[in-house]
């Protein structure tokens, strides 16, 4: 299941749907909305999602995990819209035989994700707002 | 002249001034629909990376385009 949705991301379900009676492991990542971003005070963030692209490049990334370990399941839910701190903006599970392959597993599909798949966002502060690694140069501040 | 549709996320549809905007050039390929639009929008030059992806994969500059093609842009991503 690959699913990109303005809902809440119901994580058992997630769990749920990746789990298999042949696994020893299920590994899951959730991701949340931090409150804060280079010292500064995030109020909301907002997700948008190139949505076809974003499926088609996430099944890439799960059919290579698949090639490299023995998934038995697997799940991808990702939120897109305004998320507040706290509230859950991605959810990745994965079940294996064994843990080792699961952690490894579920640490590529997430890391990949974020570098591939077509999706944006945008942090939203108290003065103003910025689409994240827009710019050529690191928005710095010193403590 | 050749009539494509670009669609523009994120960062993007801020430079292009809209989710999908018109687009007419002579050029045919990635490559030429690249340099026309950061001559058009030279704030596009300014990003870290700009990925063009021709019916949801990312392409490279040789490859050509067809009118009837979904062509997207896609500025740094920042998902997760």
């Amino acid at each position: 299941m690959i699913k990109i949705t303005e809902k809440a991301i119901d994580v058992q379900k997630v769990i749920d749907t990746a789990t298999s009676l042949g696994a020893g492991a299920v590994n899951v990542f959730v991701g949340t909305v931090r409150n804060n971003a280079n010292g500064k005070n995030v109020v909301w963030l907002e997700y948008e999602a190139y949505e076809t692209m974003a499926v088609a490049e996430i099944k890439k990334i799960i059919d290579e995990a698949s090639h490299r370990w023995p998934l038995l399941g697997w799940a991808v839910s990702h939120r897109i819209g305004t998320l507040k701190p706290g509230e859950v903006s991605v959810v990745v599970a994965v079940s294996s035989p064994h843990r080792k392959e699961s952690f490894e597993a579920c640490q590529y599909i997430i890391d990949t994700l974020k570098e591939k798949a077509p999706i944006w966002k945008k942090e939203v502060f108290e003065d103003g707002e910025e689409w994240i690694s827009a710019r050529p140069i690191p928005m710095t501040v010193s403590n | 002249m050749n009539k494509y549709t670009i669609k523009a996320f994120g960062v993007t549809k801020d430079i292009l001034g809209g989710k999908e905007v018109p687009f007419e050039m002579t050029g045919k390929t990635v490559g030429e629909l690249r340099a026309e639009l950061n001559g058009r929008y030279p704030k596009l030059v300014g990003l870290k990376s700009l990925y063009i992806a021709v019916n949801n994969n990312y392409a490279d500059e040789t490859k050509e385009l067809s009118v009837t093609d979904e062509i997207a842009l896609i500025p740094p991503v920042s998902g997760g």
